[in-house]
């Protein structure tokens, strides 16, 4: 017994010292404080097409990174809090399409977001196809450009530096000379040895804006842009390349903005609701369920606190939806200890002693327990891999979350806290553990 | 016993909600969100009340955004709006958020934005479906699991013929889902159609849970249904089936009722006083969820008997 008694004062001080860090971590600038999602606090959510198809697939990967890499860094210089950059495969369903992720939280002007993502430049090296420069200047009027020129592998993802130039022999134009990096040097050596006496066109967000002909092989990993800028012109794009030019191209294919007004009244509501119905859980336990019912509504507090550390250490991206499933879940963590009282008290009612009638209900209600615990978190993983929306998968994240903590304090915790209660057999004792509002005769059971 | 012997009244009630529910589908479908058809939703709040639905069409409809719908939100001191449009480009949001300045005498403060390319749409439609097969197939797995013990059939009943295979459990646990489902998306189909309320994938979201939560609560019935048909032939007895079935029913109401319950107090004050986002969600929850135990206790439990009863007359 006294085992018990200490292990029950053990939980409830850890209980106690991790509500104490949700507190104490909400005050002032912590790292732990709660990640809220956009939908919470304002902000903007872009999701991005890659457009890869040009691309063998083995470079899709690389490319892919340097886009993000290109972006974050677009984004960092532009004073955003905490943005979030990723790339997403849309898998088979999605046609398998390459997507970029933007987060920009407190940015809700949609236009300055999405400006802020598109002034980075793309930046590409073509070759033109061999059948297309026995052509005339006419003729190639007519083609498109997809028609007249062809990929390389050479983009801006291997840039590791502009500068602006002026031509100092004839016209004095502003030009940009790019430094390529390590790699970018080598794959502009390969295609300008190939391709001597060919023109090698330099594309700029999709528009051929230079197509010298490449005379020889070039090593030193350098080349000018040249393409009629004005010095203003050539000075913003050097800027532009110095942050980062796009390896693809990508295109906006939604996005989703909320208000700072909305995203607060969503943070309030969710709070209220959360807090309410653990008051209203707490109170039917405890009415119904009696001592077992206070014990559980302790077991359900740990549960909370217990949950919101975890939220704060992962840390896991808080929604609306996320925090409907914390309160979801609050009302479900509970079932495991209804089935093991109801149990009990079947137990207690086939004339068992309480000491045995706990524990027979403890272990009796284990299988249904684990079962409708493992559907659950199934449910919760397939919602959570089949998700489309941030929106469903914080919602799956908070469910798997909540399920897993509640086996630990709806068994383990308010096991140990019904044992240390060293109950005497008797009126008082039967009381506490029967249930109903009144007495034992409102009881389902002893209506037949 | 009462619940048993009553089923008839049951069966009618589920049959009226199921037939309605269906009706509903059929008449008027579904009304999806952007989530899944593609478009882009605004939602925005004047400082003043003064600006009217009307006004609001009268400025948008030269702009050619195709057919739009608005929607006036509730508030006395605001004028409110959420407007539904087509999916729109950066230039077409900038212009319309011009005009519902109404060149700039009214300040409008755009709570949310959200526009859906119709590619993304389908790919949710499509991984929707995907996870609705998958939780069916592991419900499935699920009950073949929960029921793997039972090869024989499990009532020789005395010497009658009446018998209830293991796998009628499963159909009948299926037949509950269905219903379960078929319910609140019923429901879901009427108020889309009278008060334009949207099914997006947190419908469906919700719909798996309901799917989990109901599976369960059948499970828990039929296994204690079981407990006692073996504890009756160990003891020789000879309780008709229906007897067995009622006793267990009643020995699991308890449970039942009381989980249904403390989730629904969790999805009444989510509903009520959460935020708006998860309103329509935590309705579907609570629909499902009621439908859920309804159906374990009036539904599943009942048809076991009736099942059997077939089986004897044959």
């Amino acid at each position: 017994m006294w085992k018990y008694r200490l292990g029950a004062i053990g939980l409830i001080i850890l209980a106690v010292l991790v509500g104490y860090f949700v507190y104490s971590t909400e005050l002032g600038d912590s790292k732990h404080a709660f990640k809220l999602g956009l939908d919470l606090r304002s902000g903007s959510h872009l999701v991005y097409r890659a457009d890869t198809a040009s691309l063998d697939s083995a470079d899709v990967e690389g490319a892919m990174t340097s886009l993000r890499e290109v972006i974050e860094r677009r984004v960092n210089l532009f004073g955003v809090s905490e943005p979030i950059v990723q790339v997403e495969q849309g898998g088979v369903l999605g046609g398998g399409e390459n997507r970029l992720i933007v987060e920009l939280p407190g940015v809700t002007d949609l236009n300055e977001a999405t400006a802020l993502i598109g002034a980075t430049p793309l930046l590409e090296f073509k070759l033109v196809r061999p059948e297309m420069e026995k052509l005339s200047d006419e003729e190639l009027k007519t083609k498109t450009l997809g028609e007249v020129f062809v990929s390389t592998e050479l983009t801006g993802r291997f840039l590791q530096e502009a500068q602006l130039q002026f031509d100092s022999n004839t016209t004095g134009e502003a030009a940009v000379l790019i430094d390529f990096n390590k790699e970018g040097s080598d794959l502009f050596a390969k295609i300008t040895k190939e391709n001597v006496g060919h023109v090698l066109a330099i594309f700029l967000d999709g528009v051929p804006i230079s197509s010298p002909v490449i005379r020889q092989e070039i090593t030193g990993g350098s080349a000018v842009i040249s393409g009629g800028f004005t010095p203003t012109e050539a000075r913003d794009l050097v800027r532009n390349l110095n942050y980062g030019a796009l390896p693809v191209a990508i295109s906006l294919i939604s996005t989703q903005t909320v208000g700072a007004t909305l995203g607060d009244q969503a943070t309030d509501a969710g709070v209220k609701a959360g807090i309410w119905s653990l008051i209203i859980i707490a109170a039917f336990l405890v009415l119904w369920y009696r001592l077992p019912g206070l014990l559980a509504s302790i077991a359900l507090v740990a549960y909370v606190a217990l949950n919101l550390a975890i939220f704060k250490l992962i840390p896991v991206t808080l929604t609306a939806a996320g925090i409907a499933g914390f309160i979801l879940s609050l009302g479900m963590a509970v079932d495991a200890n209804i089935l093991i009282f109801e149990r009990m008290k079947e137990e207690l009612r086939k004339g068992r002693v309480l000491h045995d009638a706990m524990r027979e209900g403890f272990a009796r209600a284990w299988l249904s327990i684990r079962d409708s615990n493992i559907s659950s978190i199934l449910t919760a993983i397939i919602l959570f891999y089949f998700a489309t929306t941030p929106i469903v998968r914080g919602f799956a994240l908070v469910f798997i979350i909540g399920v897993g903590t509640s086996m630990f304090t709806a068994i383990t915790f308010s096991r140990t806290l019904l044992y240390a209660m060293q109950m005497k057999e008797g009126k008082i004792g039967r009381f506490l553990f029967g249930s109903g509002v009144l007495n034992a005769a409102s009881d389902y059971s002893t209506k037949r | 016993m009462s619940i048993i012997s009553r089923r008839k009244i049951w069966y009618i009630i589920s049959g009226i909600l199921l037939v309605a529910s269906l009706g509903s589908l059929l008449v008027w479908g579904l009304n999806l969100g952007i989530d899944f058809k593609g478009g882009s939703i605004m939602e925005v709040v004047y400082t003043d009340n003064t600006v009217s639905v009307v006004d609001i069409e009268q400025v948008l409809t030269p702009l050619e955004l195709g057919s739009f719908s608005v929607r006036p939100t509730v508030d006395g001191e605001h004028s409110g709006f959420i407007i539904r449009t087509r999916e729109l480009s950066d230039s077409d949001h900038v212009i319309a958020l011009t005009a519902l300045s109404f060149e700039g005498t009214k300040t409008a403060e755009e709570l949310r934005f959200n526009s859906v390319g119709p590619l993304l749409g389908k790919e949710a439609i499509g991984k929707s479906l995907w996870a609705i097969v998958l939780v069916l197939l592991v419900i499935i797995l699920f009950i073949a699991f929960a029921f793997r013990k039972v090869s024989e059939p499990v009532r020789p009943n005395g010497g009658s013929v009446g018998r209830v295979s293991s796998w009628k459990y499963g159909i009948i646990a299926i037949i509950a889902l269905i219903h379960d489902v078929l319910i609140p998306t019923g429901v879901f189909s009427y108020l889309g159609h009278t008060q334009g309320v949207e099914v997006d994938t947190l419908f469906v979201t919700a719909l798996l849970v309901v799917l989990g939560f109901s599976i369960h609560d059948t499970i828990v019935v039929f296994d204690r249904i079981r407990e006692h048909l073996r504890l009756d032939k160990e003891n020789h007895g000879k309780k008709p089936f229906e007897e067995i079935v009622g006793e267990s029913v009643d020995e699991t109401i308890g449970r039942s009722i009381n989980t249904s319950l403390t989730t629904l107090f969790a999805l009444l004050a989510l509903y009520f006083i959460g935020p708006t986002a998860t309103q329509m969600f935590a309705l579907a929850l609570s629909i499902g969820v009621i439908a859920g135990t309804y159906s374990s206790i009036f539904i599943a439990s009942p048809l076991l008997v009736t099942m059997e009863k077939w089986g004897s007359k044959r």
